[in-house]
């Protein structure tokens, strides 16, 4: 019932695979397509920003991208496996294991100090408890955070609650980072911070896609894919760096 | 499923979000707490009056069929010639008949109790006065304190000696030692050989006993005196007058009050009470006789015992019932407070089966904790009834056990369906939860 996430190696050279991915929303007897058809592939290591209009689709694809939904039609290859026909239990583990969530608004959890917010999604995976705090401790040093462990959420700026979050999307070491508007509630300097911390990991060779509605953002990623009404309108290669 | 570490990482986790909401936390527990010990104390008090009632019965001998000589209902409304002599009751005859017939019942005491004034010195109390056999104290609840009982000898000799019992001792003597002494009742001396003090409870008395014999005084007895029962009857005879007020004197002649059988074991005990009933039947023509199985009446005490629990736990169950409905409320209301959460932790890979044991646990905790705590104050409770009330109350580990397990129940049945309803959450609505 539950294949072997961990199988996924990405040996391949396309990380992720969209063969014509649709999806849409029924209202009642209406059909309401948001995605008509996406081919898309991904490379290990490439940093990629979708960009678009409201309704276009983007973050529907992001959802898709992130195994929180299941496309209507068409294929979506993670790794080589076929996220499409799998059930709940399995998506959550790949969710856990091979995506790594970077959000808008942070999405701590407020009752938890920065350590246990890093480390929850080591915790879904079973990982023993000395080893969690161990790659925790590691990951809140990377971030640059190493002193603010005990500390809640509350009590740190939106730039470092951002870097807890790169910190815990990055924890299970997984094969792609979706960083939906990640510089959308920061100030500039923030912001710039973060997105500085992106272009690292890229280097590091962690695959990305950024979602965002900025032109900055976009000209720092190797490509940009513009979405239309549930299509891809271009793709364009920046000259971006790395 | 989930491993240990789990376990105590969602323990951890349940309580500081219950510590973050306190007051809430704590509200919502004092209807389980105020439920499971409501349960142990209504059980610890019913419990406590059965236990009671059943210890006096059991007092009267549970493999024991006592026989009692009962005033005919009719007697005094058809009969109302003046100075005429009414004769009922058992007889020796009745005692003879029942030692043939059952020829292994252990013992057959017969006795008579008629009221009397008992004089020592220049003290006078009114006593019972008991005919009774050598081995009445095998089968009546009363237990020798000093001296002895009565002999073989003294029925044989008709003696005149006499038991007496700790309130005719207390009564009576009040500094000398009343062993040897002779106390005079009806213008007769009878020597104390011993002392003998009831373990029956006087308000047992009301429930089993029916006066039999209205003899002159029927003030309430001080106490009671035994003596042989050979001895009474050539003394007492089995006639006695009573004044009555407006019909003159109404005279009884009975024989014996009660008659006590015992049989070898418990099974015997109702055919034996049949064939007694049968016997009497035939050679009494009228219905003066009561036959008083303290079996049946501990087996009634049983029943209305559990019937008694039963409304008592349902009423203190309802309770329970309205505080785990309680519970449901809160967690459903912290369910939705915490929707963002729920999405956020599926997004970093929790299954459903997590968020369902998250908030389980949470519901677990704040009901295992109140029954805890209710079970502390379900002890506490028992004691203070019987301490103000008093009123006898048992706290027994099965009641204990119950509304414990009733609190764990609670929590499971009002926590899992929070709890799924949780688990089942779109996670994308979750996230974008504000």
């Amino acid at each position: 019932m539950t294949p072997n996430t961990s199988g996924i190696t990405g040996s391949c050279e396309a990380v992720v695979q969209l063969k014509n991915l649709c999806k849409s929303y029924f209202l009642g007897h209406s059909e309401l397509p948001v995605l008509r058809g996406i081919n898309l592939d991904f490379n290990r290591g490439e940093f990629v920003s979708i960009m678009g209009p409201s309704g276009s689709g983007k973050s529907t694809l992001l959802n898709l991208l992130g195994c929180l939904d299941r496309p209507t039609d068409g294929k979506y290859l993670l790794g080589g496996l076929d996220i499409s026909e799998m059930d709940d239990d399995t998506l959550s583990g790949i969710r856990g294991k091979q995506i790594g969530f970077i959000f808008q608004s942070f999405n701590l959890i407020p009752q938890l100090n920065i350590i246990e917010n890093i480390e929850v999604s080591l915790y879904y995976q079973q990982v023993h408890k000395l080893q969690r705090r161990k790659r925790a401790e590691e990951l809140a040093e990377r971030v640059g955070l190493g002193d603010r462990l005990k500390h809640r959420p509350s009590e740190l700026s939106g730039g470092q609650q951002q870097r807890v979050a790169i910190a815990r999307a990055l924890a299970n070491d997984p094969l792609i980072l979706l960083a939906d508007e990640p510089t959308g509630n920061l100030d500039s300097k923030s912001g710039r911070e973060i997105l500085d911390m992106l272009d690292e990991l890229h280097s590091s060779g962690k695959t990305i896609i950024v979602v965002t509605h900025d032109l900055n953002i976009a000209s720092r990623t190797q490509r940009s894919i513009h979405m239309l009404d549930g299509r891809i309108e271009r793709q364009v290669t920046n000259g971006g760096r790395g | 499923m989930i491993s240990l570490t789990q376990f105590t990482s969602i323990v951890q986790v349940s309580l500081r979000s219950l510590w973050l909401h306190r007051m809430r936390s704590i509200l919502t527990m004092l209807g389980i707490i105020f439920g499971v010990s409501s349960v142990i104390a209504m059980l610890a008090i019913g419990e406590g009056a059965s236990r009671e009632a059943q210890a006096r019965i059991a007092r009267l001998g549970s493999t024991n069929i006592i026989l009692k000589t009962v005033k005919p209902p009719q007697q005094t409304a058809t009969d109302t010639t003046q100075q005429s002599i009414a004769i009922y009751g058992l007889t020796y005859d009745d005692a003879e008949r029942f030692r043939v017939t059952i020829p292994d019942a252990q013992v057959v005491v017969q006795s008579k109790i008629i009221s009397h004034k008992a004089y020592y010195r220049n003290r006078v109390l009114a006593v019972e006065l008991v005919g009774t056999v050598a081995w009445y104290p095998e089968l009546a609840p009363v237990e020798l304190n000093r001296g002895r009982f009565l002999s073989t000898a003294d029925l044989h000799y008709s003696e005149a000696v006499c038991v007496i019992d700790r309130n005719v001792a207390d009564n009576l003597f009040v500094i000398d030692d009343p062993v040897d002494t002779d106390i005079k009742i009806a213008g007769n001396y009878y020597r104390v050989v011993g002392v003998v003090s009831e373990t029956r409870v006087q308000s047992n008395e009301d429930m089993l006993e029916t006066k039999a014999n209205s003899a002159p005084d029927t003030t309430s007895a001080g106490g009671r005196i035994y003596i042989p029962i050979t001895t009474m009857k050539s003394r007492f005879g089995e006639t006695s007058i009573q004044f009555g007020g407006s019909t003159g004197m109404v005279g009884e002649k009975v024989e014996l009050s009660e008659i006590t059988v015992r049989v070898p074991n418990i099974e015997r005990v109702l055919p034996t009470r049949d064939v007694l009933d049968g016997i009497l039947q035939r050679f009494h023509k009228q219905q003066d006789y009561q036959v008083v199985v303290p079996l049946e009446l501990l087996r009634e005490a049983i029943r209305s015992k559990r019937i008694f629990s039963i409304v008592l736990g349902s009423i203190a169950a309802i309770s329970l019932l309205v505080g785990g409905i309680g519970i449901m409320n809160i967690m459903l209301a912290t369910v939705s407070e915490r929707t963002r959460e729920i999405g956020i932790r599926r997004a970093l890979g929790a299954k459903k089966q997590d968020i369902v044991f998250q908030f389980l646990s949470e519901t677990l905790l704040l009901t295992l904790t109140g029954g805890l705590l209710g079970m502390a104050l379900g002890a506490i409770i028992p004691i203070a009834v019987t301490y103000f009330g008093k009123m006898p109350t048992v706290i027994t580990s099965e009641a204990m056990l119950l509304s414990f397990s009733i609190s764990a129940a609670v929590g499971l049945t009002f926590g899992l369906y929070p709890a799924v309803k949780a688990a089942n959450m779109d996670p994308i609505e979750s996230l974008r939860h504000e």
